[in-house]
Protein backbone atom coordinates (compact mmCIF):
# COMPACT_ATOMS: atom_id res chain seq x y z
CA UNK A 1 0.00 0.00 0.00
CA UNK A 2 3.34 2.31 1.13
CA UNK A 3 4.38 1.57 -2.51
CA UNK A 4 1.43 2.22 -4.61
CA UNK A 5 1.36 5.79 -2.53
CA UNK A 6 4.90 7.14 -2.59
CA UNK A 7 7.44 6.24 -6.19
CA UNK A 8 10.36 3.81 -4.90
CA UNK A 9 12.45 7.44 -5.38
CA UNK A 10 10.08 8.97 -2.41
CA UNK A 11 10.76 6.68 -0.19
CA UNK A 12 14.58 6.28 -0.24
CA UNK A 13 14.54 10.18 0.06
CA UNK A 14 11.69 9.48 3.04
CA UNK A 15 14.75 6.53 4.55
CA UNK A 16 17.27 9.37 4.31
CA UNK A 17 15.78 12.02 5.70
CA UNK A 18 14.36 9.88 8.97
CA UNK A 19 18.32 8.26 9.18
CA UNK A 20 19.85 11.79 8.53
CA UNK A 21 17.26 13.35 11.45
CA UNK A 22 17.35 10.57 14.12
CA UNK A 23 20.99 10.63 13.65
CA UNK A 24 21.55 14.01 13.70
CA UNK A 25 19.50 14.66 17.39
CA UNK A 26 21.47 11.61 18.81
CA UNK A 27 24.85 13.37 18.06
CA UNK A 28 23.26 16.71 19.24
CA UNK A 29 21.91 15.43 22.20
CA UNK A 30 25.64 13.88 22.97
CA UNK A 31 26.85 17.38 22.29
CA UNK A 32 24.87 19.42 23.21
CA UNK A 33 24.29 18.08 26.93
CA UNK A 34 27.14 19.03 28.21
CA UNK A 35 27.23 22.28 26.54
CA UNK A 36 23.91 23.04 27.88
CA UNK A 37 24.79 22.48 31.00
CA UNK A 38 27.88 24.34 30.85
CA UNK A 39 25.97 27.52 29.69
CA UNK A 40 23.35 26.65 32.72
CA UNK A 41 25.85 26.45 35.18
CA UNK A 42 29.01 28.75 34.22
CA UNK A 43 29.52 32.01 35.86
CA UNK A 44 32.19 32.58 33.07
CA UNK A 45 31.97 35.80 30.63
CA UNK A 46 32.57 33.45 27.98
CA UNK A 47 28.88 32.54 28.54
CA UNK A 48 27.84 34.86 26.72
CA UNK A 49 29.51 34.41 23.75
CA UNK A 50 29.05 30.56 24.02
CA UNK A 51 25.15 31.44 23.67
CA UNK A 52 25.83 33.72 20.88
CA UNK A 53 27.45 31.07 18.80
CA UNK A 54 25.01 28.71 20.03
CA UNK A 55 22.05 30.82 18.67
CA UNK A 56 23.55 31.96 15.63
CA UNK A 57 22.52 29.11 13.17
CA UNK A 58 18.87 30.66 14.06
CA UNK A 59 19.07 33.76 11.93
CA UNK A 60 22.08 32.81 10.01
CA UNK A 61 20.54 32.00 5.97
CA UNK A 62 21.10 28.25 5.42
CA UNK A 63 22.56 28.83 2.39
CA UNK A 64 25.97 31.25 4.00
CA UNK A 65 25.69 28.25 6.57
CA UNK A 66 25.76 25.26 3.61
CA UNK A 67 28.60 27.41 1.42
CA UNK A 68 31.07 27.49 4.74
CA UNK A 69 30.39 24.26 5.01
CA UNK A 70 31.06 23.39 2.03
CA UNK A 71 34.45 25.25 1.53
CA UNK A 72 35.46 23.68 5.05
CA UNK A 73 34.61 20.21 4.25
CA UNK A 74 35.41 20.54 0.53
CA UNK A 75 38.75 19.10 -0.82
CA UNK A 76 40.54 21.93 -0.33
CA UNK A 77 38.72 23.35 2.81
CA UNK A 78 40.79 22.78 5.84
CA UNK A 79 38.47 19.68 7.12
CA UNK A 80 38.76 18.29 3.57
CA UNK A 81 42.70 18.37 3.81
CA UNK A 82 42.25 16.49 7.27
CA UNK A 83 40.24 14.22 6.01
CA UNK A 84 42.61 13.55 3.32
CA UNK A 85 45.31 13.34 5.61
CA UNK A 86 43.35 10.63 7.50
CA UNK A 87 43.28 8.54 4.21
CA UNK A 88 39.08 9.36 3.98
CA UNK A 89 37.10 11.16 1.49
CA UNK A 90 35.73 14.52 1.79
CA UNK A 91 32.66 15.05 3.73
CA UNK A 92 31.01 17.57 1.04
CA UNK A 93 28.33 15.80 -0.88
CA UNK A 94 28.12 13.01 1.41
CA UNK A 95 25.99 11.86 3.73
CA UNK A 96 28.36 12.31 6.58
CA UNK A 97 28.32 15.93 5.39
CA UNK A 98 24.79 16.13 6.03
CA UNK A 99 25.02 15.20 9.66
CA UNK A 100 27.65 17.65 10.03
CA UNK A 101 25.43 20.13 8.54
CA UNK A 102 22.22 19.25 10.27
CA UNK A 103 23.83 19.21 13.67
CA UNK A 104 24.87 22.87 13.49
CA UNK A 105 21.91 23.99 11.82
CA UNK A 106 19.50 22.23 14.21
CA UNK A 107 21.81 22.84 17.06
CA UNK A 108 20.43 26.11 18.56
CA UNK A 109 16.86 23.38 19.27
CA UNK A 110 18.90 21.45 21.73
CA UNK A 111 20.82 23.38 22.70
CA UNK A 112 17.91 26.45 24.20
CA UNK A 113 15.60 24.42 25.82
CA UNK A 114 18.06 21.86 27.42
CA UNK A 115 20.01 25.43 28.97
CA UNK A 116 16.51 26.33 30.32
CA UNK A 117 15.45 23.46 31.85
CA UNK A 118 19.55 23.03 33.66
CA UNK A 119 18.91 26.57 35.22
CA UNK A 120 15.08 25.59 36.44
CA UNK A 121 16.94 22.11 38.12
CA UNK A 122 18.67 25.03 39.93
CA UNK A 123 21.46 24.80 42.39
CA UNK A 124 19.41 23.78 45.50
CA UNK A 125 18.11 20.27 44.17
CA UNK A 126 21.80 19.35 43.13
CA UNK A 127 22.90 20.66 46.91
CA UNK A 128 20.62 18.66 48.14
CA UNK A 129 21.85 15.34 46.38
CA UNK A 130 25.31 16.14 47.60
CA UNK A 131 24.36 16.42 51.20
CA UNK A 132 22.82 12.65 50.10
CA UNK A 133 26.26 11.56 49.58
CA UNK A 134 25.87 11.63 45.73
CA UNK A 135 28.95 12.50 43.66
CA UNK A 136 29.20 15.07 41.11
CA UNK A 137 28.36 12.46 38.00
CA UNK A 138 25.88 10.86 39.39
CA UNK A 139 23.80 13.95 40.82
CA UNK A 140 23.99 14.95 36.94
CA UNK A 141 22.33 11.87 36.16
CA UNK A 142 20.10 10.88 38.61
CA UNK A 143 18.70 14.98 39.45
CA UNK A 144 19.79 17.11 36.76
CA UNK A 145 18.61 14.87 33.97
CA UNK A 146 15.49 13.33 35.58
CA UNK A 147 14.78 17.39 36.53
CA UNK A 148 15.44 18.18 32.98
CA UNK A 149 13.63 15.72 30.89
CA UNK A 150 11.07 18.42 29.55
CA UNK A 151 14.29 19.83 27.88
CA UNK A 152 15.47 16.67 26.62
CA UNK A 153 12.17 15.63 24.97
CA UNK A 154 11.47 19.50 23.81
CA UNK A 155 15.37 19.50 22.36
CA UNK A 156 14.92 16.19 19.97
CA UNK A 157 11.61 16.46 18.78
CA UNK A 158 12.43 20.41 17.65
CA UNK A 159 15.79 19.05 16.03
CA UNK A 160 14.25 15.96 14.73
CA UNK A 161 11.39 18.31 12.98
CA UNK A 162 13.44 21.12 12.43
CA UNK A 163 15.91 18.24 10.43
CA UNK A 164 13.39 17.06 8.56
CA UNK A 165 12.61 20.74 6.65
CA UNK A 166 15.68 21.13 6.06
CA UNK A 167 16.34 22.10 2.99
CA UNK A 168 18.88 25.22 2.02
CA UNK A 169 22.07 23.72 4.12
CA UNK A 170 20.96 19.77 2.83
CA UNK A 171 21.32 21.40 -0.83
CA UNK A 172 24.71 23.37 -1.05
CA UNK A 173 26.11 20.69 1.31
CA UNK A 174 24.69 17.60 -0.19
CA UNK A 175 24.43 18.36 -3.45
CA UNK A 176 21.21 16.48 -4.42
CA UNK A 177 22.09 13.25 -4.70
CA UNK A 178 19.61 10.22 -5.10
CA UNK A 179 19.77 7.29 -3.01
CA UNK A 180 22.58 9.67 -0.90
CA UNK A 181 22.53 12.95 -0.22
CA UNK A 182 18.81 13.29 -1.38
CA UNK A 183 16.42 13.95 1.25
CA UNK A 184 12.28 14.52 1.09
CA UNK A 185 12.62 17.55 1.11
CA UNK A 186 14.62 17.83 -1.59
CA UNK A 187 13.24 15.84 -3.61
CA UNK A 188 9.72 18.04 -3.21
CA UNK A 189 11.90 20.80 -5.03
CA UNK A 190 12.47 18.33 -7.84
CA UNK A 191 8.61 17.63 -8.13
CA UNK A 192 8.03 20.94 -7.74
CA UNK A 193 10.40 21.64 -10.90
CA UNK A 194 8.91 19.12 -12.97
CA UNK A 195 5.88 20.06 -12.92
CA UNK A 196 4.80 16.49 -11.29
CA UNK A 197 2.17 18.14 -8.49
CA UNK A 198 0.79 15.29 -7.42
CA UNK A 199 4.26 13.66 -6.55
CA UNK A 200 5.45 16.95 -4.56
CA UNK A 201 1.67 16.87 -2.61
CA UNK A 202 2.10 13.25 -1.49
CA UNK A 203 5.77 14.13 0.33
CA UNK A 204 4.42 17.24 1.37
CA UNK A 205 1.54 16.06 3.10
CA UNK A 206 3.53 13.54 4.70
CA UNK A 207 5.80 16.04 6.28
CA UNK A 208 3.30 18.45 6.90
CA UNK A 209 1.89 15.99 9.15
CA UNK A 210 5.08 14.35 10.59
CA UNK A 211 5.92 17.59 11.79
CA UNK A 212 2.56 18.56 13.02
CA UNK A 213 2.39 15.52 15.33
CA UNK A 214 5.86 15.90 16.77
CA UNK A 215 5.09 19.48 17.73
CA UNK A 216 2.02 17.71 19.55
CA UNK A 217 4.26 15.88 21.79
CA UNK A 218 6.39 18.71 22.71
CA UNK A 219 3.18 20.64 23.45
CA UNK A 220 1.68 17.54 25.29
CA UNK A 221 5.12 16.96 27.55
CA UNK A 222 5.34 20.73 28.51
CA UNK A 223 1.58 21.04 29.40
CA UNK A 224 2.55 21.40 32.60
CA UNK A 225 5.73 23.35 32.76
CA UNK A 226 3.98 25.82 34.94
CA UNK A 227 3.89 23.32 37.61
CA UNK A 228 7.56 21.91 37.46
CA UNK A 229 9.73 22.62 39.93
CA UNK A 230 13.00 20.77 40.96
CA UNK A 231 12.27 20.60 44.76
CA UNK A 232 9.30 21.28 46.05
CA UNK B 1 33.27 13.83 69.35
CA UNK B 2 33.41 17.03 67.84
CA UNK B 3 33.41 19.97 65.83
CA UNK B 4 36.02 22.57 65.79
CA UNK B 5 35.58 25.46 63.47
CA UNK B 6 37.63 28.48 62.49
CA UNK B 7 36.04 30.32 59.83
CA UNK B 8 37.54 34.19 58.32
CA UNK B 9 35.35 35.06 55.65
CA UNK B 10 34.81 39.09 54.67
CA UNK B 11 32.86 40.96 51.80
CA UNK B 12 32.54 44.30 51.35
CA UNK B 13 28.89 44.53 53.76
CA UNK B 14 29.38 41.46 55.95
CA UNK B 15 32.35 39.94 58.27
CA UNK B 16 32.11 36.53 59.45
CA UNK B 17 34.61 35.68 62.00
CA UNK B 18 34.15 32.53 63.98
CA UNK B 19 36.02 30.54 65.62
CA UNK B 20 34.36 28.05 68.23
CA UNK B 21 33.71 24.29 69.19
CA UNK B 22 30.24 22.59 68.91
CA UNK B 23 30.03 19.81 71.50
CA UNK B 24 29.81 16.12 70.03
CA UNK B 25 26.32 15.06 71.69
CA UNK B 26 22.80 16.81 72.00
CA UNK B 27 20.85 19.64 70.04
CA UNK B 28 23.54 22.82 70.14
CA UNK B 29 21.25 25.82 68.86
CA UNK B 30 23.18 28.48 66.38
CA UNK B 31 21.04 31.34 67.74
CA UNK B 32 21.01 35.09 66.25
CA UNK B 33 19.10 37.48 64.24
CA UNK B 34 18.62 37.20 60.26
CA UNK B 35 21.65 37.87 58.28
CA UNK B 36 24.22 37.46 61.26
CA UNK B 37 25.54 34.51 59.57
CA UNK B 38 23.70 31.64 61.02
CA UNK B 39 23.22 29.93 57.69
CA UNK B 40 26.85 30.43 56.12
CA UNK B 41 28.09 28.86 59.00
CA UNK B 42 26.29 25.40 58.73
CA UNK B 43 27.25 25.53 54.80
CA UNK B 44 30.68 26.10 55.67
CA UNK B 45 30.50 22.93 57.97
CA UNK B 46 28.73 21.02 55.24
CA UNK B 47 30.99 22.35 52.55
CA UNK B 48 28.30 23.75 50.76
CA UNK B 49 30.01 26.98 50.93
CA UNK B 50 33.74 27.13 49.96
CA UNK B 51 35.36 29.70 52.41
CA UNK B 52 39.09 30.19 51.69
CA UNK B 53 40.25 31.10 55.22
CA UNK B 54 38.09 28.21 56.93
CA UNK B 55 39.14 24.73 58.85
CA UNK B 56 36.86 22.62 59.69
CA UNK B 57 37.25 19.40 61.76
CA UNK B 58 35.07 16.96 62.76
CA UNK B 59 35.85 13.83 65.35
CA UNK B 60 39.72 14.58 64.26
CA UNK B 61 39.47 14.43 60.70
CA UNK B 62 39.95 17.40 58.87
CA UNK B 63 36.71 18.21 56.48
CA UNK B 64 38.70 21.34 55.79
CA UNK B 65 41.93 23.47 55.81
CA UNK B 66 44.45 25.43 54.26
CA UNK B 67 45.69 22.41 51.86
CA UNK B 68 42.54 20.01 51.83
CA UNK B 69 38.97 20.58 51.15
CA UNK B 70 36.50 17.24 51.26
CA UNK B 71 33.43 17.75 49.14
CA UNK B 72 29.75 17.77 50.53
CA UNK B 73 29.67 14.21 49.35
CA UNK B 74 32.28 12.78 51.46
CA UNK B 75 31.87 13.94 54.88
CA UNK B 76 29.29 11.86 56.89
CA UNK B 77 26.71 14.49 57.51
CA UNK B 78 23.05 15.38 56.99
CA UNK B 79 21.45 18.54 56.44
CA UNK B 80 17.97 19.61 56.40
CA UNK B 81 17.13 23.11 54.84
CA UNK B 82 14.90 25.76 55.69
CA UNK B 83 12.70 25.65 52.42
CA UNK B 84 11.41 22.75 51.38
CA UNK B 85 13.67 20.66 49.17
CA UNK B 86 12.10 17.00 48.06
CA UNK B 87 13.34 15.77 44.68
CA UNK B 88 9.84 16.33 42.76
CA UNK B 89 10.87 13.68 39.99
CA UNK B 90 10.70 11.11 43.03
CA UNK B 91 8.00 9.67 45.30
CA UNK B 92 8.21 10.15 49.00
CA UNK B 93 9.50 6.07 48.84
CA UNK B 94 12.27 7.65 46.48
CA UNK B 95 13.47 10.52 48.03
CA UNK B 96 14.01 8.59 51.52
CA UNK B 97 15.51 5.75 49.17
CA UNK B 98 18.38 8.30 47.56
CA UNK B 99 20.57 8.45 50.61
CA UNK B 100 20.20 5.59 52.10
CA UNK B 101 21.17 3.97 48.54
CA UNK B 102 24.63 5.54 48.38
CA UNK B 103 25.51 4.48 52.21
CA UNK B 104 27.54 1.17 52.37
CA UNK B 105 25.83 -1.07 53.99
CA UNK B 106 28.09 -1.70 56.75
CA UNK B 107 27.76 1.58 57.67
CA UNK B 108 24.07 1.97 57.96
CA UNK B 109 22.45 2.31 61.47
CA UNK B 110 18.94 3.85 61.01
CA UNK B 111 17.01 1.44 59.07
CA UNK B 112 14.31 2.43 56.36
CA UNK B 113 11.40 1.24 58.50
CA UNK B 114 12.91 2.80 61.83
CA UNK B 115 13.21 6.15 60.06
CA UNK B 116 9.54 5.85 58.46
CA UNK B 117 8.28 5.55 62.04
CA UNK B 118 10.10 8.11 63.54
CA UNK B 119 8.57 10.66 61.68
CA UNK B 120 5.25 8.98 60.78
CA UNK B 121 5.88 8.77 56.82
CA UNK B 122 3.63 5.29 56.97
CA UNK B 123 0.94 6.46 54.60
CA UNK B 124 2.77 8.99 53.08
CA UNK B 125 5.03 6.74 50.96
CA UNK B 126 3.65 6.69 47.34
CA UNK B 127 2.83 10.43 47.51
CA UNK B 128 4.85 13.02 45.52
CA UNK B 129 6.22 15.86 46.70
CA UNK B 130 3.41 18.20 45.78
CA UNK B 131 0.58 16.38 47.20
CA UNK B 132 2.41 16.63 50.76
CA UNK B 133 1.94 19.84 53.11
CA UNK B 134 5.05 21.70 54.36
CA UNK B 135 5.04 19.92 57.89
CA UNK B 136 4.50 16.62 55.56
CA UNK B 137 7.23 17.50 53.49
CA UNK B 138 9.93 18.86 56.37
CA UNK B 139 8.95 15.24 58.08
CA UNK B 140 10.40 13.46 54.69
CA UNK B 141 13.55 15.74 54.06
CA UNK B 142 14.25 14.82 58.14
CA UNK B 143 14.04 11.17 57.21
CA UNK B 144 15.73 11.23 53.79
CA UNK B 145 18.93 12.94 55.93
CA UNK B 146 18.69 10.53 59.07
CA UNK B 147 18.70 7.14 56.50
CA UNK B 148 22.15 8.53 55.20
CA UNK B 149 22.98 7.57 59.05
CA UNK B 150 24.81 10.65 59.73
CA UNK B 151 27.58 11.36 62.55
CA UNK B 152 26.92 15.15 62.50
CA UNK B 153 22.72 16.66 61.49
CA UNK B 154 23.07 20.02 60.48
CA UNK B 155 19.51 21.76 60.22
CA UNK B 156 18.62 25.16 59.09
CA UNK B 157 16.13 26.70 60.23
CA UNK B 158 13.50 23.95 59.40
CA UNK B 159 10.53 25.09 60.91
CA UNK B 160 10.24 29.05 59.53
CA UNK B 161 8.73 28.46 56.49
CA UNK B 162 5.88 26.22 58.36
CA UNK B 163 2.72 27.80 59.81
CA UNK B 164 2.25 27.35 63.53
CA UNK B 165 -0.06 24.12 62.96
CA UNK B 166 3.03 22.57 61.14
CA UNK B 167 5.91 23.64 63.35
CA UNK B 168 3.84 21.50 66.38
CA UNK B 169 3.22 18.63 64.21
CA UNK B 170 7.20 18.32 63.66
CA UNK B 171 8.80 19.64 67.22
CA UNK B 172 7.66 16.58 69.08
CA UNK B 173 9.08 14.36 66.05
CA UNK B 174 12.61 16.28 66.81
CA UNK B 175 12.29 16.14 70.52
CA UNK B 176 11.96 12.16 69.78
CA UNK B 177 15.21 12.56 67.84
CA UNK B 178 16.76 13.82 70.15
CA UNK B 179 15.54 11.37 73.06
CA UNK B 180 16.58 8.42 71.14
CA UNK B 181 19.59 9.14 68.74
CA UNK B 182 22.70 9.76 69.84
CA UNK B 183 23.40 11.94 66.44
CA UNK B 184 24.88 15.83 67.20
CA UNK B 185 22.45 18.30 65.72
CA UNK B 186 23.13 21.94 65.28
CA UNK B 187 20.15 23.67 64.86
CA UNK B 188 19.91 27.19 63.28
CA UNK B 189 17.02 29.33 64.32
CA UNK B 190 16.31 32.48 65.32
CA UNK B 191 13.18 31.75 67.40
CA UNK B 192 13.84 31.35 70.70
CA UNK B 193 10.67 29.61 71.89
CA UNK B 194 11.67 26.64 69.23
CA UNK B 195 14.92 27.15 70.83
CA UNK B 196 14.07 26.68 74.38
CA UNK B 197 12.09 23.54 73.92
CA UNK B 198 14.69 21.27 72.07
CA UNK B 199 17.82 22.59 72.43
CA UNK B 200 20.91 21.69 75.11
CA UNK B 201 23.79 23.95 73.89
CA UNK B 202 23.32 27.79 72.83
CA UNK B 203 25.93 29.38 70.21
CA UNK B 204 25.00 32.64 70.00
CA UNK B 205 26.37 34.53 66.66
CA UNK B 206 26.30 38.46 66.62
CA UNK B 207 26.80 40.00 63.47
CA UNK B 208 29.28 37.07 61.82
CA UNK B 209 31.09 36.56 65.44
CA UNK B 210 30.22 34.32 68.44
CA UNK B 211 29.19 36.18 71.18
CA UNK B 212 28.90 33.33 73.81
CA UNK B 213 28.37 29.89 74.26
CA UNK B 214 27.25 27.57 76.93
CA UNK B 215 24.27 25.24 78.09
CA UNK B 216 20.86 26.18 77.54
CA UNK B 217 20.21 27.29 81.01
CA UNK B 218 23.58 29.37 81.64
CA UNK B 219 22.75 30.77 78.40
CA UNK B 220 19.09 31.76 78.70
CA UNK B 221 19.34 33.39 82.36
CA UNK B 222 23.10 35.24 81.65
CA UNK B 223 22.04 38.69 82.42
CA UNK B 224 25.13 39.98 80.63
CA UNK B 225 23.43 38.20 77.15
CA UNK B 226 20.46 39.74 75.05
CA UNK B 227 18.52 36.37 75.84
CA UNK B 228 17.77 37.45 79.38
CA UNK B 229 16.42 40.72 78.41
CA UNK B 230 14.10 39.41 75.72
CA UNK B 231 10.12 39.89 76.62
CA UNK B 232 10.05 36.09 76.97
CA UNK B 233 12.92 35.43 78.75
CA UNK B 234 12.88 32.54 80.96
CA UNK B 235 14.54 29.37 82.35
CA UNK B 236 14.19 26.02 81.48
CA UNK B 237 14.18 22.77 83.88
CA UNK B 238 14.62 18.87 82.37
CA UNK B 239 13.10 16.73 85.24
CA UNK B 240 10.58 13.75 84.79
CA UNK B 241 6.88 13.07 85.85
CA UNK B 242 7.15 12.16 89.38
CA UNK B 243 3.44 11.64 89.98
CA UNK B 244 -0.28 12.43 88.90
CA UNK B 245 -3.00 13.53 91.18
CA UNK B 246 -6.85 13.04 89.93
CA UNK B 247 -8.49 14.71 92.47
CA UNK B 248 -7.00 18.28 91.91
CA UNK B 249 -6.08 17.35 88.22
CA UNK B 250 -2.63 18.06 88.82
CA UNK B 251 0.77 15.96 87.49
CA UNK B 252 4.12 17.22 89.63
CA UNK B 253 7.15 16.93 87.50
CA UNK B 254 10.65 16.21 89.32
CA UNK B 255 13.40 18.51 89.17
CA UNK B 256 16.40 18.81 91.01
CA UNK B 257 15.17 22.12 92.97
CA UNK B 258 12.04 20.12 94.29
CA UNK B 259 8.42 19.55 92.67
CA UNK B 260 6.95 21.31 90.26
CA UNK B 261 2.93 20.86 90.11
CA UNK B 262 1.64 21.52 86.45
CA UNK B 263 -2.15 20.50 84.98
CA UNK B 264 -2.82 16.45 84.78
CA UNK B 265 -0.97 15.36 81.50
CA UNK B 266 -1.59 11.40 79.97
CA UNK B 267 2.14 11.03 80.02
CA UNK B 268 2.93 8.22 81.88
CA UNK B 269 5.34 8.30 85.33
CA UNK B 270 8.76 8.90 85.00
CA UNK B 271 8.84 10.10 81.81
CA UNK B 272 11.36 13.39 80.70
CA UNK B 273 9.84 16.37 80.36
CA UNK B 274 11.11 19.86 80.07
CA UNK B 275 9.33 22.99 81.59
CA UNK B 276 9.69 26.31 80.99
CA UNK B 277 9.29 29.04 83.68
CA UNK B 278 8.83 32.91 82.34
CA UNK B 279 10.58 35.62 84.62
CA UNK B 280 7.66 37.42 84.66
CA UNK B 281 6.16 34.88 86.50
CA UNK B 282 8.19 34.33 88.82
CA UNK B 283 7.84 36.58 92.27
CA UNK B 284 10.51 36.54 95.43
CA UNK B 285 9.63 36.26 99.38
CA UNK B 286 12.05 36.03 101.76
CA UNK B 287 10.30 33.43 104.58
CA UNK B 288 8.33 30.36 103.26
CA UNK B 289 5.41 32.24 101.92
CA UNK B 290 1.96 30.74 103.60
CA UNK B 291 -1.36 31.57 103.10
CA UNK B 292 -0.77 32.02 99.65
CA UNK B 293 -2.31 30.30 96.34
CA UNK B 294 1.02 29.53 94.89
CA UNK B 295 1.47 25.83 94.13
CA UNK B 296 4.52 26.51 93.19
CA UNK B 297 7.60 27.63 95.85
CA UNK B 298 11.10 26.70 95.34
CA UNK B 299 14.16 27.92 97.53
CA UNK B 300 17.10 29.17 96.47
CA UNK B 301 19.81 31.78 96.42
CA UNK B 302 20.59 34.56 94.62
CA UNK B 303 23.25 34.56 91.98
CA UNK B 304 23.49 38.15 90.66
CA UNK B 305 20.89 41.12 90.43
CA UNK B 306 21.13 43.50 87.21
CA UNK B 307 19.16 46.24 85.52
CA UNK B 308 16.63 45.22 82.88
CA UNK B 309 15.54 46.70 79.63
CA UNK B 310 12.49 48.59 81.58
CA UNK B 311 14.55 50.95 84.50
CA UNK B 312 11.51 50.05 86.53
CA UNK B 313 12.39 46.30 86.79
CA UNK B 314 15.42 44.26 87.39
CA UNK B 315 16.70 40.65 86.87
CA UNK B 316 17.59 38.34 89.32
CA UNK B 317 19.07 35.38 89.18
CA UNK B 318 18.56 32.42 91.52
CA UNK B 319 20.13 29.28 92.09
CA UNK B 320 17.74 26.18 92.51
CA UNK B 321 18.95 23.32 93.10
CA UNK B 322 22.32 23.76 91.05
CA UNK B 323 19.85 25.26 87.79
CA UNK B 324 19.36 29.26 87.29
CA UNK B 325 16.08 30.52 87.38
CA UNK B 326 15.34 33.53 86.32
CA UNK B 327 13.13 36.25 88.00
CA UNK B 328 11.74 39.85 86.91
CA UNK B 329 10.56 42.04 89.46
CA UNK B 330 10.41 45.46 90.59
CA UNK B 331 13.30 47.89 91.11
CA UNK B 332 11.09 49.06 93.86
CA UNK B 333 10.96 45.63 95.51
CA UNK B 334 13.96 44.22 94.88
CA UNK B 335 15.00 47.55 97.13
CA UNK B 336 12.66 46.86 99.41
CA UNK B 337 13.37 43.13 100.20
CA UNK B 338 17.17 44.26 99.65
CA UNK B 339 17.57 41.34 97.54
CA UNK B 340 21.20 41.02 96.39
CA UNK B 341 24.14 38.42 96.02
CA UNK B 342 23.56 35.58 98.30
CA UNK B 343 20.28 35.95 99.47
CA UNK B 344 18.53 33.39 100.48
CA UNK B 345 14.97 33.55 99.58
CA UNK B 346 11.52 31.57 98.14
CA UNK B 347 10.80 31.92 94.22
CA UNK B 348 7.09 31.33 93.72
CA UNK B 349 6.46 30.81 90.11
CA UNK B 350 2.79 31.16 88.99
CA UNK B 351 3.05 29.22 85.81
CA UNK B 352 5.19 26.70 84.67
CA UNK B 353 4.52 25.86 81.12
CA UNK B 354 4.98 21.99 80.03
CA UNK B 355 6.76 22.15 76.43
CA UNK B 356 5.29 19.47 74.48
Amino acid sequence: MIESFYSPDDLVALWISLKLATLTVALLLLLCTPLAWWLATTRSRLRVVGEAMAALPLVLPPTVLGFYLLLFLGPYGWGGRLMHHLGLQPLSFSFGGLVIGSMLYSMPFVIQPLQGAFQAVGARALEVAATLRAPPWDRFFTVAVPLARRGFITGSVLAFAHTLGEFGVVLMLGGNIPGRTQTASIVIFNHVEALDYSGAQRLSITLLVACFILLLIVYGANRHRAEVAAVA
Amino acid sequence: MSLALDIAWSRPDFQLQVECEFPGRGITALFGRSGCGKTTVLRCIAGLERVARASVRFNGEVWQDQRRFVPTYLRPLGYVFQESSLFAHLDVRGNLEYGLRRVPAAQRRIGFDQAVRYMGLESLLTHRAEQLSGGQRQRVAIARALLTSPQLLLMDEPLSSLDLASRGEILPHLERLHDELSIPIIYVSHEIGEVMRIADHITLLEAGRVRAFGSIHEMLTRPDLPLAHLEEAGSIFDGVIAEHDARYHLSYVGIAAGRLAISLRAAPVGQAVRVRIDARDVSLALEPPQHTSITNILPGRVMDVTDDRDPAQRLVRIDVGGRPLLARITRRSAAQLAIAPGVALYAQVKSVALMD
